[in-house]
């Protein structure tokens, strides 16, 4: 009987071996995949060790934490909760985090490479520094109007955005979406009740989770003949070459007349003219006669058609931006539709805008025609408040000259002083821009837009921004737009205040 | 062993035994490993104390003094009823059950600081519990050795046991769910908060009836047989125990829902066969209709569901843990993934004993202690607990290996094996190598009937080890290796007595 139970004996050595060859397996050979997996909380639990970043808007901290006695460590705090929602994003507990704690998520976190001293040091000492700080370039006072204004505004209107960035650098000033959200019902730590409220917003039709002001794209309306008088600046046009204007204009068609009948009745109109009074019939036909290649070119100088922009660090990542876009204004045949071009040339058919797009084309005509690329993130400092990063303005891409944007400055300025933009006058201040009113649906009410810019009495561009509202009752819907825009403006500009 | 040999002269080896000068008991090398075992005991809770409470705290010592003395008070009763038993199997063991009250104890003093309540005193909760359970097994332990004076009394009450063992293994299997199911599988017996898994005593009463009942066999089922393909293979006659215990077997399987459990009172039954026919042919036989079974059980939990679809379930949660729609759906993966989680974060070292959080993984006192330690003490500490569970079985085998009589050899050579296989049946289940089974982790998991009857086997082991490594039958002064071989002793019952050299 011996035999036998000295192979039982090999028996269970082997089960052993394979036990302990299971058990290696397991635990050196999958460690590092166990151990980071997403289903391991302790991963979750780490991440609340030690105190996140605090992103910072003006000196004062808009995400900030709160040292709670649960097994989360520290709670995520957003003071300002709807008002810089859009901006900030949020971070909820075992989830990705979204906006600038997304973007920012490595450095707030301490795990950026850049923080690799402090975490060595922590090694030694046994603290648990916090992450690195992000300092906005958002200005408190210009984004707390824009919020306030574009939730009290005077038409009722529940959906829309704005932006202001400052045409010298490309600093965002303010980013404001309405509706929003209070992103602290999305970061307790109570894991049931953050999903609960989540799915809630995720459901609500007025997508309050989505960024207007840079994920959403809208018909831009009027405010695209600055893209066309750009155009025809670059192609010999001066402010003073007579348009063909009138009443009404068909082409291929399509029937273009004037909001009104009272604007532009007469068969020739000046370029400056044409954009102050806003001439539908002129630039439509001015679209035309430019051509859909220069058309398109000048739209894409200005950055349409470009889906690789992002708002945040200009080292590289933040907030992704929705491509602009024209639409092909082609037959099927791939020929030119110039039904489709002339109502393009009005910002109709099938061109597309962020209000983010808007400011920039705003900031670039008021920086002589070099369009500065946008950025949230100002400065990122160690937990000790060592500055590790600070934004150095970058131009990204020059669509017109100076001269054309002088002359393009003049016209949008005549908008403001005699035309359609007359409410975003700001007493002391030169004000330039454009309004936008775009038909969307059948029977909806139309957006209204407005883009311009502000000069101080230095002559100093000193904001660009661009305001969109969605679906405004009561006709001239650019008008609210308009004057939005100039109170955010002057805000910006160290004028505002309450 | 190389510790000293305990001259028989020595007042502290007169014990009710005769002692043979010149064979060594051994009994003071177990009290120095015993001792070394309670110090790493009490290391480890001074460990957990300074990692979770931050500070350790005057009183850490006391759960290891208490468990000394427990294991003291068994190693004078086997001092005095069982001189020539195994000198390590005691300390191994009582290292292994020390760490798992250190362990039990450990979650107690973390929920209770996350629950902001302070320190638990070292009778309550869960750690406090298993210290009275092992008092109460240490003591079935101590009777089983004073009752028991030679294990072939044993034999008397084969059938008996035998029944017993039967009707253990089926109770839970008619009880209504409500009783005796938890997670899925039926193995239990719960009323109120009290609670016990008959099946932990069905191995041993099954084990000493089947070494019985081979003994008596043996003859007819290992020399009459049918030759085919080279093999011998036994008369169709001769199948049936053997067929009726993998049916009993397969019934388990399927009413109380456990493979682990299968899997275990299978292969003890076929251990022992081979081990008292010396027939692979029975190796062969049991293997094919094991796994053939098991087989047409998943093949049938695929298609036909009712009572097969939980092993199905099962087997589909070992095959792809990590998958969303295992890992999401109730009584799926999660348990497991979590418990691989466990184990992976704790990797090589381990993040030392009470620096875990072994409360991510559920059931973490029972069938997951193994996993929830694996963080704490990494992979050099739980290889460290698999060589010494791997001590003992071989230990165990030894004593089979060199005790005189069939009916020991049996008994001790299941038991050994059942051990073993049930280990690898657990730990293989947690760590992903095999189907995940409702067994508990011998002398870890928190639980008395585990404990007892784990204990109890440990004692029945020491009888046998007793008698191998004592002097021949009542006191023949023979040396085991030299001396001429004696007549064995006539089993009870048994017609005849086979011992090959």
């Amino acid at each position: 009987m011996n035999a036998p139970l000295r192979r039982a004996g090999v028996v269970i050595l082997v089960l052993f071996g394979l036990l302990f060859a299971n058990l290696n397996w397991v635990q050196a050979y999958k460690a590092d995949d166990y151990r980071t997996n997403d289903y391991n909380r302790r991963v979750v639990v780490a991440q609340y060790e030690r105190p996140r970043g605090i992103i910072e808007a003006g000196g004062t901290g808009v995400a900030t934490n709160k040292v709670t006695d649960d097994a989360l460590k520290y709670l995520r705090v957003y003071p300002r909760k709807e008002v810089y929602a859009p901006v900030l994003g949020y971070r909820p507990v075992g989830l990705a985090a979204t906006g600038i704690e997304n973007a920012e998520n490595d450095f707030l976190s301490g795990e950026s490479d850049k923080l690799f001293a402090d975490r060595v040091k922590d090694m030694f000492t046994g603290n648990n520094t916090g992450g690195g700080n992000v300092l906005l370039t958002i200005n408190t006072k210009a984004q707390e109007k824009a919020w306030k204004e574009l939730v009290d505004n005077e038409r009722g209107v529940d959906k829309g955005a704005a932006v202001a960035i400052d045409p010298r650098t490309g600093a965002v000033q303010a980013m404001v979406s309405m509706p929003s959200f209070d992103p602290n019902t999305l970061v307790t730590h109570d894991e049931k009740a953050a999903s609960a409220a989540y799915s809630k917003l995720n459901k609500d039709p007025d997508q309050p989770l989505l960024n207007r002001s840079t994920a959403e794209t809208k018909p831009p309306g009027s405010v695209f003949k600055v893209i066309i008088s750009a155009a025809a600046l670059q192609n010999g046009y001066t402010t003073e070459t007579e348009i063909q204007a009138g009443r009404e204009y068909r082409e291929s068609g399509a029937v273009i007349r004037n909001s009104e009948d009272e604007v532009c009745p007469g068969s020739q109109i000046d370029l400056k003219a044409a954009l102050t009074t806003s001439c539908n019939t002129g630039f439509a036909r001015l679209g035309v006669t430019l051509g859909r290649d220069k058309v398109l070119a000048a739209a894409k100088a200005f950055g349409f058609e470009d889906d690789k922009l992002t708002v945040g660090n200009l080292e590289g990542g933040g907030l992704p931006v929705a491509m602009s876009d024209t639409g092909k204004i082609a037959n099927p045949d791939g020929g030119v539709d110039k039904g489709a071009l002339a109502q393009s040339s009005l910002g109709q058919r099938d061109v597309r805008m962020t209000p983010l797009q808007g400011a920039l084309i705003a900031a670039t005509v008021a920086n002589d025609g070099k369009q500065m690329r946008p950025y949230l993130v100002q400065k990122l400092t160690s937990p000790d408040l060592r500055t590790i990063y600070t934004a150095k303005e970058k131009t990204l891409r020059t669509p017109i000259n100076s001269q054309v944007a002088g002359d393009l400055k003049d016209m949008m300025v005549s908008v403001v002083e005699n035309g359609t933009g007359k409410r975003a006058r700001i007493s002391g201040m030169e004000v330039g821009g454009k309004t936008g009113t775009a038909q969307n649906a059948e029977g909806a009410d139309p957006h209204g837009w407005f883009v311009g810019f502000a000069f101080n009495d230095k002559g100093e561009a000193v904001s660009a921004v661009c305001v969109m509202l969605e679906n405004v009752p009561g006709g001239h819907a650019s008008a609210e737009a308009a004057r939005i825009a100039g109170l955010i403006m002057k805000a910006a500009a160290g004028q505002g205040g309450d | 062993m190389t510790a000293p040999a305990v001259p028989a002269s020595s007042p502290a080896s007169t014990g009710e035994m005769a002692r043979i000068p010149g064979m060594k008991t051994q009994r003071n090398a177990e009290l120095g490993l015993l001792a070394f075992a309670m110090v790493l005991v009490a290391a480890y809770g001074a460990t957990v104390e300074a990692s979770r409470i931050g500070e350790i705290t005057p009183t850490f010592w006391v759960p290891a003094a208490l468990l000394s003395i427990l294991f003291l008070g068994l190693h004078v009763v086997v001092r005095y009823t069982a001189p020539y038993a195994d000198p390590v199997i005691i300390p191994a063991v009582a290292l292994i059950n020390g760490l798992g009250v250190g362990f039990l104890r450990r979650l107690d003093i973390g929920d209770a600081l996350s629950e902001k309540l302070p320190v638990p005193g070292i009778f309550a909760g869960i750690g406090g519990r298993q210290l009275a359970w092992t008092l109460i097994s240490l003591i079935l332990a101590a009777v089983l050795l004073l009752v028991v004076r030679d294990h072939k009394i044993v034999s008397r009450y084969a059938y008996t046991l035998g029944l017993t063992g039967i009707v253990l293994v089926m109770i839970p299997a008619v009880l209504p769910a409500s009783i005796s199911e938890v997670n899925g599988a039926k193995l239990w017996i719960r009323l109120g908060s009290f609670s016990i898994q008959p099946g932990e005593f069905a191995k041993i009463a099954l084990v000493s009836f089947f070494a019985y009942y081979l003994v008596r066999k043996r003859e007819v089922l290992s020399l009459a047989s049918r030759r085919f393909l080279g093999i011998d293979f036994p008369r169709g006659r001769d199948l049936g125990p053997v067929v009726t215990v993998w049916l009993l077997s397969l019934l388990v399987l399927v009413f109380e829902r456990d493979l682990g459990t299968a899997l275990l009172y299978f292969g003890l039954f076929i251990v022992t066969l081979y081990v008292a026919t010396e027939r692979a042919s029975w190796l062969i036989i049991g293997l094919l209709l094991f796994f053939g079974g098991v087989y047409v059980a998943y093949l049938l939990g695929a298609s036909v569901g009712g009572p097969f679809a939980n092993f199905y379930d099962r087997a589909q949660v070992w095959l792809n843990p990590f998958d969303n729609e295992n890992y999401e759906r109730l009584g799926g993966s999660y348990q497991l993934v979590q418990g691989l989680l466990s184990l992976g974060t704790g990797g090589l070292f381990g993040s030392g004993p009470g620096a875990g959080s072994p409360r991510f993984v559920p059931e973490v006192q029972n069938d997951f202690i193994f996993a929830g330690m694996g963080e704490e003490i990494g992979l050099f500490g739980l290889s460290a607990l698999l060589v010494l569970y791997l001590l003992v079985v071989e230990r165990g085998l030894r004593s089979a290996l060199a005790v005189r009589d069939s009916f020991g050899k049996l008994v001790a050579g299941g038991l050994s094996f059942t051990l073993g296989l049930q280990i690898f049946v657990i730990l293989g289940g947690i760590t992903g190598l095999i189907p995940l089974t409702g067994q508990t982790t011998p002398f870890l998991s928190s639980g008395g009937s585990s404990l007892m009857a784990n204990w109890l086997l440990i004692a029945m082991l020491l009888r046998i080890s007793n008698a191998a490594r004592g002097p021949a039958a009542s006191g023949g002064g023979t040396d085991r290796s030299g001396g001429p071989k004696k007549a064995p002793t006539q089993l009870h019952g048994a017609m005849t007595e086979v011992i090959k050299p």
